[in-house]
């Protein structure tokens, strides 16, 4: 582990025990169990982790958490390759893979640093003032260009290998971060009686106590209060785990990551929806970064950060480093920096830093400079000089660590997702969530209280009210007490200082104070127009060290108060989620669930085409009917016209309609009248939307005098019912009438042709099927071993036919027993391309039809409703707009050229009329009709055109086809229905 | 994710429900013949940013259909009833009022 | 005005950027204008500019609640299409889109408007046939379109899921060439300051509470900074125009709700195209910065807060992968919602009102971005002559009494379910 020369002897939550290797940009890299990735490079001296976004500027590591805007890497390679992930946040783990980016060939020599030197002409917002000539189409050209150059990492092309799990908690209390406050929140709640879930990003809970010795009292604490928690069965403790958002109802959204020692094959992410009761937020605060000349150089850093890799990692960043300050935080860093053998100088904006803090510094060995400012550094792949302004004047100090410390920045996304808008505080410099509603609470530095006494206080307040609002309040001990020495930060206001060189406010999206500056001249001074011009906090580091510096720099520049200039809205995720853990296992077949009939074995036993219409899985046509779709359609319906064929239509929506009213509602839901329909008998019926415009077709049978059997499409089977019970609910609450889904009850199955009585007779010889006993329209009750049994004589297909309706288990039974029964008359299946092709010969309309925008009139079914009132849809059915005359209808249509066939989707003109626009129809549906030898097809036509026998053109440019054909009956089939009783 | 305290079934997510609309709006008799009244029930929405009463079926739990009083600033559900209650409490009229 | 131009630029670097000017000046509200344009979104401050520009009407006025851009066309996915079937919609679409392809050059403003082409994927032999019906109306219309099959579509968008374990396999896709995208920021600004260029004042951080009538016509507005007097008042606030409709006093069949929209991180080229899935809710597009940016279907309740929920995030995710598995491991950087008006058409709504000397534009639903420059040219139409243009002849109010609605989806007159 010689490599690790950084890395201090002893100290630190590294477990030395464990060693592990890892590999960066092609470098073999030591680290140990317990390192971050970022944690583990600096061990190892590396300095220059990445290049920047726009400038490809050189960049080290900034800070110790998920705020880092510099050193993102890409993780892993070929179908595990994952870009732009921040280096600070990777658990370190054994034989990682990780490369530098937005660089080439090397990080160390990238050819696009010249962008650089031509910073001065890639202004904020350059692009919108050029590339605009000198042809319209000319930003195509450049564009090209630029999407080349921007974008980070790069991803794959390949499916994702890993998988992700989802899962649903509920909890009384969640409390978002596991630092002190929210250590001593989930003990209060806990302590109180509820259900406590804790939810910490990092693989330590801990928080800014992290940061201090590992031998200290505050060590001591944590061990103290993570045993006291782990005590309590009702505590989840959820480490590794990002609260990525919080949603309406108290929903968060979590991700965890999963612990890189447990075994391989486990999900990568899981996704957790956690319902809480109450929320206490104690999601800490961030160190703000100053703003100065080539303040992105490697080796400039959070001062919270550099005490975080000291005294968590054991990793001494820097041997003579530059603490640039204007609090009290910052200073601890220096002295633990000097106490571990660093040369410190502390750079102190303020003329008079406490006594107490000088007299440490004196007594540690630590330089101090008050009054001093940082205005500019030097050195290039990694920091070498600062140059410091004090009341001695200007000079340049050698250094290589620059620690900065702005103040803190309380965590306020989480709380701003739903809608507590952060509220400025002058005193603290920063923002604080506004007013909670009554079940969310802060806790710790995120309301802009500093001091570790504090928020063990207020954290431990806050969990002991979130327990009383779900109604837990048994009486919790007092927390532990834990003094650190803060003293109140004072804030940074001032960010901005001289200096020649750029000085960078969103290192990631390397916006500088002159683009603000120039956005401001420009009047893009909101902070919505400041972001989006400068593209400042777009990066992945969603400008978490950048907001602030950010606004009161426009604050200064439009000399305005903070609050004057406004407060960026935050939106989730916190940190960036992985698609993937957002989708679980709802990816490839289980995206959406499968609906198979009763019968869906068979059918792909038995040579069925599947085909997916909506969510269900159904026979599109069979092979051996023929070689492809269209052969064996026709092979399928021609069978059915001349024999019979059975038909799975167990899609088909079915309603059990009971009630002494029921017969009263159908009359309403129904544009034709139900009421009189005899028991024993079906009828066809169609329901209106209440804006007149057809909703669904179906058939009706009264099994008895207050109950019916509906079926609905396969389509609308969900809308229709939940419809109706709206009708029932909410408008008829007095029509005693009960609605029972039995959809899936039933499997069905049509028998048509020519022949399906005789096969009836065969298979059930006990019932009587003679046409006497079940004449068309007709219902017959039964039982077909012990199960119950529906026969139905409707047809669809315009000859006789009997759907057939079973337990839905006995389904399968009775559709193979059916076709052995039927093998003598050659009964055989068909599919839906057949059933569509067999209802357009006979001109009944389907989806294609009703397709959200006729009505009955359009469909020529105005007579069902003749005169009738009352009904759904009724009264807007009769509006100005259905009655025009070159309102289309549905008309039949033949082609009458030789050789040449319609297609549905083909736009009708009128004979010699240029085909222009949206011409006078179109063709819905279309078949070739065995029956008439040529195509024929449904479409809907303007009624002033629309004469029968009269000639049309129908145009379908896609295939650059026109064809002539000629206006028909809807009807092609035996218009007398004959057939149905043949 | 909005949570409904369904009266049958207890807090759920909303998306076991499905969405019907404004319940403000008071459906015509079912024989109005006037064709303004349908016109209004069907179209004209007061759309208020604030609090909105507004139908839910519980779906995939009891099948009932709900009234929910929630605000259309910030999703607060203020209360939730069963339509049948509410519907009972108002009988359908006739000429809606405007 | 200066014009931008890459002589500008080069000339401004020399001078350190110190001397370019305001895009739009910083106004303050004169007592009066001819006209007052109610809402700086896109629509409101092109119907400003082609006020000024086509009809010489440059006494006019553009009030902003917040900052302009700040409400949808800050907030949508920045899809540019002309794919409409409906008689009507074809024609506005398409008028639409021509004007995308000068928009650069007339606004001097580049607002990157990049005809890459957008796919919808079909899933079904049906489903590729009603986009063959709709391919054959907009070559009829003069609208380029063209029908893909499976291997075309592998082709152009390999990435998608062509695997054995696709849910939906893909059978097609209609696809346009030339539609695209644009960045939607640059589209407020630049007819902001192509509006001002013309004199139009640009008043932000100005409420509008209340409408000045005289009789039953309103003759100006009541402001957060005060009242000011108007000839004609036209309302641009989709989102939010039901709430102002009623302090005018109109009646309107709009819902508001919210749209969600996504954006992942920075990633190297990979979505050319903007590729939308016709078996589900899901489109997507990469903008010049690298981010995937997509959305999904409404979250179905009326909302006038600007978040979405979870559940529809974790839908849409479901569905991007079921189109595009490799997305997979891509990380979601920010989702937000937009409000967006519902009609129970899914059109717009842009015409005179009943109410004197009020003018509609509305009823955006989810397509609103893509209407802009239309939207404003007829709207400006409309307020400058009293009369609708005969491209928006289609989007009166009174349709949905008459029954000419124009429902594309045939979804109905629920707007959640449009």
């Amino acid at each position: 582990m010689s490599s690790n020369h950084k890395r201090l002897s002893m100290g630190g939550r590294i477990d030395r025990e464990q060693p592990l290797e890892f590999i960066f940009d092609g470098r073999k890299l030591a680290g140990y169990r317990g390192d971050t990735l970022a944690s583990a490079l600096l061990a190892n001296g590396i300095i220059l982790v990445g290049r920047s976004f726009k400038y490809h500027r050189p960049r080290g590591i900034f800070s110790a958490g998920p705020e880092e805007p510099n050193a993102l890497v890409t993780l892993g390679i070929a179908g595990r390759r994952q870009p732009n992930l921040p280096a600070t946040t990777l658990e370190l783990a054994d034989g990682m893979v990780v490369e530098s980016q937005n660089r080439w060939p090397s990080l160390a020599f990238d050819v696009q640093s010249v962008n650089g030197l031509l910073a001065p002409f890639l202004s904020a917002g350059f692009y919108y003032k050029t590339f605009m000539g000198p042809t319209r189409r000319a930003w195509m050209f450049y564009e090209h260009f630029i999407r080349k150059a921007a974008g980070l990492g790069r991803a794959g092309t390949d499916p994702d290998p890993d998988g992700y799990d989802v899962r649903h908690a509920f909890a009384d209390v969640a409390i978002i971060g596991g630092g002190p406050a929210g250590l001593s929140a989930a003990r209060a709640a806990a302590a109180a009686g509820a259900q406590v879930a804790l939810i910490e990003q990092d693989f330590l809970l801990g928080g800014q106590l992290l940061a201090e010795p590992s031998d200290s009292a505050a060590a001591a604490w944590l061990r103290q209060a993570e045993a006291e928690l782990e005590s309590f069965e009702t505590v989840t403790l959820m480490k590794r785990t990002t609260a990525f958002g919080t949603y309406d109802g108290n929903v968060i959204g979590l991700v965890e990551q999963r612990d890189p020692t447990n075994p391989a094959g486990e999900a990568r992410q899981t996704l957790t929806i956690l319902r809480a009761r109450s929320i206490v937020f104690a999601t800490g605060a961030i160190d703000r970064p100053m703003v100065f000349s080539n303040n992105d150089r490697p080796g400039v850093m959070l001062a919270s950060a550099a005490r975080t890799y000291l005294n968590r990692f054991a990793v001494l960043p820097g041997k003579k480093i530059i603490v640039a300050t204007c609090n009290d935080g910052a200073w601890r860093a220096a002295f633990d920096l000097a106490d571990a053998g660093a040369e410190v100088t502390v750079a102190d904006l303020r003329a008079a830093p406490p006594a107490a803090l000088a007299a440490e510094a004196a007594r540690l060995g630590v330089v101090v400079r008050a009054a001093t400012r940082i205005v500019d550094l030097r050195g290039g792949h990694a920091v070498s000089h600062a140059t410091l302004i004090g009341p001695d004047g200007q000079s340049e100090t050698a250094c290589d660590l620059v620690c900065v410390s702005g103040g803190w920045s309380p965590t306020v996304h989480l709380t701003s997702h739903l809608g507590v808008k952060p509220q400025y505080r002058d005193d603290i410099g920063g923002f604080v969530p506004g007013a909670f509603p009554a079940d969310r609470f802060g806790a710790g530095s995120m309301m802009g209280t500093y001091s570790t006494t504090d928020a063990i206080e207020n954290g431990h307040r806050a969990g002991t009210e979130a327990a009383s609002f779900c109604g837990k309040s048994a009486p919790a001990p007092t927390p532990t007490k834990l003094d650190l020495g803060e003293t109140a930060a004072a804030p940074l206001r001032e960010v901005l200082s001289a200096g020649r060189g750029k000085a960078f406010v969103d290192f990631q999206m390397d916006v500088t104070t002159g683009d603000i500056e120039l956005a401001h001249r420009e009047g893009y001074e909101s902070v919505e127009h400041l972001k989006r011009y400068t593209t400042l906090g777009m990066g992945t580091d969603q400008g978490k060290t950048s907001n602030f510096p950010a606004l009161a720099a426009m604050a200064t520049l439009r000399n305005a108060t903070i609050p004057e200039t406004g407060a960026t809205t935050f939106r989730p995720p916190y940190t960036p989620v992985a698609i993937g853990a957002l989708a679980g296992r709802a990816i490839g077949h289980h995206f959406k669930p499968i609906r198979r009939t009763p019968m869906h074995d068979w059918h792909r036993a038995n040579g069925a085409e599947m085909l997916e219409v909506g969510l269900w899985m159904r026979p599109y046509f069979y092979r051996q009917s023929g070689r492809d779709v269209n052969e064996a359609y026709v092979a399928e319906m021609q069978n059915v016209r001349q024999a019979a064929g059975l038909m799975d239509i167990s899609t088909l929506g079915k309603i059990d309609v009971q009630g002494p009213d029921a017969a009263i509602f159908l009359d309403r839901v129904y544009a034709n009248g139900f009421a009189k329909l005899p028991v024993g008998r079906a009828r066809y019926g169609v329901m209106l939307r209440d804006d007149g415009i057809v909703f669904d077709d179906g058939t009706t049978t009264r099994l008895a005098e207050n109950r019916f059997f509906m079926t609905t499409s396969t389509a609308k089977a969900a809308d229709v019912l939940s419809r109706l019970e709206f009708l029932l609910d909410t408008a008829w609450p007095d029509l005693r009438v009960a609605l029972t889904s039995v959809s899936d009850e039933w499997a069905a199955m049509s028998v048509a042709g020519p022949k399906s009585r005789a096969i009836l007779a065969a298979m059930f010889p006990a019932l009587d099927v003679s046409d006497d006993a079940l004449p068309h329209m007709g219902l017959l009750e039964s039982e077909w071993e012990g199960r119950a049994l529906r026969i139905l004589r409707l047809s669809y297909s315009g000859e006789r036919a009997y759907e057939i309706y079973v337990g839905a288990t006995a389904g399968e039974q009775l559709w193979s027993r059916l076709l052995e029964a039927g093998r003598p008359f050659d009964l055989k299946p068909y599919g839906v391309e057949a059933l569509g092709a067999l209802r357009v010969e006979k001109g009944h309309v389907a989806g294609a039809e009703i397709d959200g925008r006729t009505t009955l009139d359009d469909l020529g079914l105005g007579r069902m409703a003749g005169k009738r009132t009352g009904f759904v849809g009724e009264v807007l059915r009769r509006r100005p707009a259905f009655q025009a005359p070159d309102r289309q209808r549905l008309v039949g249509l033949e082609c009458i050229e030789e050789g040449k066939r319609l297609r549905g989707g083909a736009i009708l003109f009128l004979p010699g009329e240029k085909p222009y626009g949206h011409g006078r129809g179109r063709v819905t549906s279309v078949t070739f009709s065995p029956e008439r030898g040529h195509y024929v097809g449904l479409a809907l036509l303007a009624g002033d055109v629309a004469t029968e026998g009269s000639e049309i053109v129908a145009v379908y440019p896609m295939k650059a086809e026109t064809v002539r054909a000629r206006v028909v009956s809807p009807v092609f089939l035996d218009p007398q229905g004959e057939r149905l009783h043949g | 994710m909005l949570r409904i305290e369904c009266p049958c079934c207890g807090l759920r997510d909303h998306d076991e429900f499905r969405y019907g609309g404004d319940a403000s709006v008071a459906r015509p008799a079912h024989d109005d013949p006037d064709p303004e009244a349908w016109y209004r029930y069907v179209y004209i929405r007061t759309n208020p940013a604030g609090l909105h009463r507004e139908f839910w079926q519980h779906v995939t739990g009891c099948r009932q259909w709900l009234v929910v009083e929630r605000d259309t600033r910030n999703h607060a559900i203020a209360s939730v009833d069963l339509a049948r209650k509410s519907s009972a409490r108002k009988s359908p009229a006739r000429n809606p009022p405007a | 005005m200066a014009r931008y131009s890459a002589f500008s630029i080069f000339r401004n670097a020399l001078s350190g950027q110190k001397n370019w000017q305001r895009a739009w000046r910083a106004a303050e509200p004169k007592p009066s204008y001819d006209v007052i344009v109610i809402g700086g979104g896109g629509h409101g401050l092109a119907t400003a500019f082609y006020l000024a520009e086509n009809h010489g009407i440059r006494n006019v006025a553009v009030l902003e609640k917040g900052y302009i851009g700040g409400g949808n066309v800050g907030r949508n996915t920045t899809v540019i299409r002309s794919n409409y079937l409906l008689d009507g919609n074809t024609q506005f679409y398409e008028f639409s889109m021509k004007l995308w392809e000068g928009m650069s050059r007339a606004l001097n403003f580049n607002v990157m408007f990049s005809q890459r082409g957008q796919l919808v994927t079909a899933h079904s032999a049906d489903q590729l046939d009603g986009f063959s019906h709709r391919a054959n109306i907009m070559r009829l219309n003069g609208i380029d379109a063209d029908i893909l099959d499976r291997e075309d579509v592998r082709h152009l968008v390999p990435y998608l899921d062509f695997s054995d374990t696709a849910r939906f396999p893909i059978h097609g896709a209609i696809f346009q060439g030339r539609a695209g995208t644009a960045r939607h920021d640059a589209v407020a600004w630049g007819y902001a300051r192509a509006a001002d260029g013309h004199g139009v004042d640009i008043i932000q951080n100005c409420e509008v509470t209340d409408f000045l009538r005289d009789g039953d016509r309103i003759v100006g507005v009541e402001t957060t900074k005060g009242r000011i007097g108007a000839g004609k008042v036209g309302l641009a606030v989709a989102g939010h125009t039901s709430v102002l409709g009623a302090k005018a006093g109109l009646e309107l069949p709009i819902e508001s709700h919210v749209l969600q929209a996504f954006v992942t991180e920075p990633l190297k080229p990979l979505v050319d195209q903007v590729v939308a899935y016709g078996a589900d809710h899901f489109y997507v597009s990469q903008s010049d910065k690298g981010g995937l940016v997509f959305g999904g279907n409404l979250d179905g309740y009326n909302s006038y807060a600007q978040r979405g929920n979870l559940g529809v995030v974790r839908e849409v995710a479901e569905a991007a992968i079921a189109l595009m598995p490799c997305i997979s491991r891509v990380r979601l950087l920010r989702h937000w919602g937009g409000v967006m008006d519902m009609t129970p058409d899914a059109s717009p709504i842009i015409c005179p009102t009943p109410i004197e000397g009020l003018y509609l534009n509305g009823g955006w639903c989810y397509g609103g971005f893509k209407a802009t420059p239309a939207s404003g040219w007829c709207f400006a139409h409309t307020i400058a002559t009293g009369k609708p243009h005969p491209l928006i002849a289609a989007y009166g109010l009174d349709r949905f009494r008459t029954g000419h609605t124009l429902d594309e989806a045939g979804a109905g007159p629920s707007a959640w379910l449009q």
